[in-house]
């Protein structure tokens, strides 16, 4: 099969096994099969197209036109194949930890659970592959309508309030900003498609740039830029394999890659970096990106302690993307690849912790690791990344995202990447020192505490993304190599980049 | 002999079917007759297409009676006008095959054969209106769609329905009122009926205030018709006043009044969007966001530049899928449970699955998501705002959208997360056939949201010849 069928064939894998998931609603066993199968199946497929972009293929589907300027259409560049790798990649621990996690507490109507989380899949793929703008938003709208009554899922009254504000926000910036923002790019570009070195150059000054720039990160709502981060912590209501997709695999995820391929593909690095454009997006990022490690500390809930370190750790993501530079873009590109694995870790923890004690609130977890010594270690593991040691993947990005500072000229965005560790170190590290080094309240002295794990289907994915993290530190010399091959600057400026010479990888 | 009588025919045919629906008085004959002549209606129409696109001019002028024009009453089909009496008999054939259950629910049996009469009456007064190049016919169309639609209303078991007959009676004889002043006015200044005639003495006319005082007459009056109807049927009524009424008001005075269509629309779009979502019976909802979404189309017209004009037009048409869709859906529920009331419908996604499927895309559609046909719309109206550099329409049009995610968001919340009451819990499975004709529809809103041929190709060609047809 040729990788360009092989796209059609990843969109349609998830889409239809939304179907028969949907059909075999009446025997869970066999459904949850369908769901495994089908994330194997996606894996596999998605493989083959990152076989065929390895080999240097750049595989697409033939583009349907809508009407003038606007198409519909499939290319993978380096940035989306590595976006649909991992997103496919972790939707297979993912499914495994929803069946232990989803019967272990005994959630209702956990068909259309299943179902929307396959959609919302096929919706990830779909914008990761997207040829052009239109195509990206048209999946980016189905991600957010997907994943909408994963959020209200349990339909209690705070689900419900919570559903509502992630509906709002996400639609509404979309709709109210981002729409405008692809409507003017085609009006002054007369295209829409990605295209290597932007579509914007010489076509506005650089003041109506940066407000073009700003309709566009604003109205990315998923990449939860301060102000318009408010949706990620309402939406912790969710079940926590839906926080773990909106966290890791899919929804903030396709965010902060909208935004690397506006930057990348409509932008250009070069225009932004000539222009300016981008300077102010650097404060406003850096900024969002401290603020939120700072409300993080203040977190008790143990998932909103997450969601707050989700909108730092996606500022790093964007804050890449405004300093402009190829290594910069690297870093960005990683930090996407890296945190998904850490966060996704953290949050299994944490659905793992709820479904074995029912705890959420951080205060009450003192001891906790004497109970949980397994999942606490992962625990520990996701942290570690996340705050960026060696060796765990996180490293990778920071060091990648130092350089790109340095080289845009902006030796202060260091010193906050290092703030920013250290805040993640004060948030995430308490956690684990108190369940492992203080005695649980309820034990008595001097007894050792029974350890009683949450079920296996929860374990296993939380261990298996764990070890992702130190293996991703050794491989990211990989992710490096294939994010060096996005085409960041015009085909022609190519061998002069080169000239230049880049930093070396790891 | 036939094609050159079609113009006729499409008037003429369904109200010869009327009166033997009205002769044969039992209700499944006179569907079937119905049923019929609304197929037949849009072969016509189509055929009607096929002959203004070989037509050198793009126009085909008939001459009723063989009275030559301005004279006599000349019926006038050009791009934009084939393109209405294709909306309107589509949506017409697509509403009589779906309706015959729901009529028998609703409607006593020895009333049934009124129904379709006066349904056939109403097709033959909305396919005259958008046929007709005279100013005057248009005015006796407009009353014979609305008196029978008077009689529709009437015809509801429930006895309020003869006190809001009785209301839309008197509006819309004010209504009709104002219309025939304008059109009084229009004939006094420029000494002639027939729409193509008056464009072209128009710009003769130096002192302008009584053509602004008939435009305004005619504006006020059909404004007035317009936004009562479409509380009540899921005829799109509105859309077939489109045509003359976009002929005359750009071939006349639009550089100079757009501004007040311009802030007219934009009202409607955010008052009626607003009202919307306070409603707490679902056909009101739907009936405030047909008033919003009219909005939209006279944005269109009002920004008078290619796109703009283009997006309006489009409008029509993808509104007219979209809100019958909805109302299809709400038809299905009421059918089967009679709740109309927002707060009842708790769990209904549940149990009507497909339905409510249904209702979620067209309700999409409203918002403008892509992949439907409400962001074809969108994009031509927020494209043609930007290029006028009117940034403050473009903050309109998509805030107004924000507005419809809560009111369709409402129900959705309801008929999907809330746990079904015991009245929704025992509702059957709707009709085999009103089902599938709701669900042909909320399929045709996603293809036609792709596939844009059809819809916005023919809109931007009639775009051009309304502009061509200005200078």
């Amino acid at each position: 099969m040729s990788a360009d069928s092989l796209i059609v064939l990843a969109l349609l894998l998830p889409t239809a096994g939304a179907g028969l998931i949907a059909m075999t609603g009446r025997n869970p066993n066999l459904r949850e099969t369908v769901t495994i199968v089908t994330s194997l199946a996606l894996f596999a497929t998605v493989m083959g197209v990152l076989t065929a972009v390895l080999s240097g293929a750049e595989p697409r589907t033939t583009p349907v036109e809508i009407f003038a300027g606007v198409e519909f259409g499939f290319s993978v560049e380096p940035l989306g194949m590595i976006f649909a790798v991992v997103a496919s990649g972790l939707w297979i621990a993912n499914s495994i930890y929803s069946i232990g996690y989803m019967r272990g507490n005994d959630e209702p109507r956990q068909t259309s659970f299943y179902v929307c989380f396959a959609i919302a899949i096929a919706a990830t793929i779909g914008v990761a592959f997207a040829a052009n703008l239109f195509t990206l938003f048209l999946f980016y709208e189905i991600l957010t309508l997907s994943t909408y009554p994963l959020v209200a899922h349990k339909a209690n009254a705070g689900a419900m309030a919570g559903g509502r504000i992630y509906l709002l926000m996400l639609l509404g910036t979309s709709m109210a900003l981002l729409l405008p923002a692809i409507i003017w790019t085609g009006i002054v570009a007369g295209t829409l498609d990605f295209i290597p070195g932007g579509i914007l150059d010489g076509k506005l000054g650089s003041t109506a740039l940066g407000l073009l720039l700003a309709l566009y990160i604003f109205g990315i709502g998923k990449a939860a830029v301060m102000p318009v981060h408010y949706w990620l912590p309402a939406a912790m209501v969710a079940p926590t394999p839906v926080s773990a997709l909106l966290h890791a695999v899919a929804v903030v995820k396709a965010g902060v890659f909208t935004v690397l391929k506006v930057i990348v593909y409509v932008f250009g690095i070069d225009l932004l970096s000539a222009t300016g454009a981008s300077e102010w997006l650097v404060f406003v990022a850096a900024f969002s990106l401290l603020m939120a490690s700072l409300v993080a500390l203040t977190r008790n809930n143990l998932k909103a302690r997450l969601a707050y370190s989700t909108v730092s750790q996606l500022a790093y993501v964007v804050l890449g993307a405004a300093l402009a530079t190829q290594a910069a873009i690297i870093g960005s590109g990683m930090q996407i690849v890296m945190h998904a694995t850490g966060k996704i870790t953290l949050f299994f923890c944490a659905g793992a912790i709820a479904v074995a004690t029912r705890k959420t609130e951080i205060s009450d977890m003192v001891g906790i690791g004497r109970r949980m010594p397994v999942t606490m270690f992962a625990f520990l593991i996701g942290s570690l990344s996340i705050i960026g040691l060696p060796p765990f993947g996180g490293t990778w990005s920071k060091w990648w995202l130092g350089i790109g500072a340095v080289d845009a000229g902006h030796a202060w965005v260091v010193a906050v990447l290092m703030v920013s560790s250290l805040l993640n170190v004060a948030y995430l590290l308490p956690i684990v020192a108190r369940g492992y080094f203080l005695p649980p309240p309820e034990a008595k002295s001097g007894e050792p505490v029974a350890v009683t794990e949450a079920p296996a289907a929860c374990v296993i994915p939380l261990c298996i993304t764990a070890a992702l993290c130190i293996v991703l530190f050794f491989a990211a010399g990989e992710v490096e190599a294939l994010l060096a091959q996005m085409g960041m600057v015009a085909p022609t400026d190519i061998t002069a980049t080169l000239a230049k010479g880049e930093p070396d990888g790891p | 002999m036939i094609s050159s009588n079609l113009p006729a025919l499409q008037v003429v045919l369904p109200l010869l079917g009327a009166v033997l629906a009205a002769l044969v008085r039992r209700g499944p004959i006179a569907w079937l007759i119905a049923l019929v002549v609304s197929w037949t209606m849009p072969a016509i129409a189509f055929a009607l297409l096929r002959q203004v696109l070989t037509e050198p001019d793009g126009v085909v002028s008939y001459a009723l009676g063989g009275w030559t024009p301005p004279l006599g009453i000349e019926y006038r089909v050009d791009l934009v006008s084939a393109y209405i009496l294709i909306l309107v008999s589509v949506m017409g054939a697509l509403v009589i095959s779906y309706a015959p259950r729901s009529v028998a629910s609703e409607i006593a049996p020895e009333r049934q054969a009124w129904f379709y009469t006066m349904y056939l009456l109403c097709m033959a007064g909305l396919l005259g209106i958008a046929i007709t190049g005279d100013a005057f016919n248009a005015f006796v169309f407009l009353e014979v769609s609305s008196l029978s639609t008077y009689v529709l209303i009437a015809l509801g078991h429930d006895s309020r329905a003869v006190l809001s007959a009785y209301q839309y009676l008197i509006v819309g004889t004010i209504g009709a009122t104002f219309y025939v002043l304008g059109v009084g006015l229009l004939y006094v200044m420029t000494g002639s009926l027939n729409l193509a005639d008056i464009a072209g003495r128009i710009g003769d006319i130096e002192n302008i205030r009584p053509l602004l005082a008939a435009l305004a007459f005619i504006t006020v009056g059909i404004s007035l018709k317009v936004a009562l109807f479409p509380v009540h049927l899921w005829l799109p009524n509105a859309y077939a006043f489109a045509p003359s009424v976009v002929t005359a008001f750009l071939a006349s005075t639009a550089t100079k009044v757009a501004l007040y269509l311009l802030l007219l629309s934009v009202a409607a779009m955010i008052v009626a969007s607003v009202v919307a979502v306070f409603q707490a019976n679902i056909k009101r909802m739907l009936a405030y966001s047909s008033v919003a979404q009219i909005g939209y189309i006279t944005l269109g017209i009002a920004l008078i530049t290619q796109t703009g004009l283009t997006g309006g037009i489009v409008h029509i048409f993808n509104h007219a899928v979209m809100k019958a869709t909805l109302f299809m859906a709400v038809g299905c529920i009421v059918f089967r449970t009679g709740v109309v009331r927002i707060e009842d419908l708790a769990g209904i996604g549940r149990r009507m699955p497909l339905t409510m499927g249904a209702f979620v895309i067209a309700g999409l559609g409203l918002i403008g998501v892509p992949g439907t046909v409400g962001f074809v719309s969108k994009y031509f109206l927020v494209a043609g705002a930007l290029e006028k550099g009117w940034w403050w329409l473009a903050a309109i049009i998509v805030i107004s959208s924000l507005i419809a995610v809560v009111y369709v968001g409402r129900v959705i919340e309801v008929a999907w997360f809330r746990e079904p009451t015991a009245a929704i819990k025992d509702a059957g499975k709707p009709p085999l056939e009103m089902l599938a004709f709701t669900c042909i529809l909320a399929a045709a809103i996603v293809v036609l949201g792709f596939d844009t041929e059809l819809t916005a190709g023919i809109a931007a060609r009639a775009a051009e010849v309304l502009l061509a047809g200005m200078t």
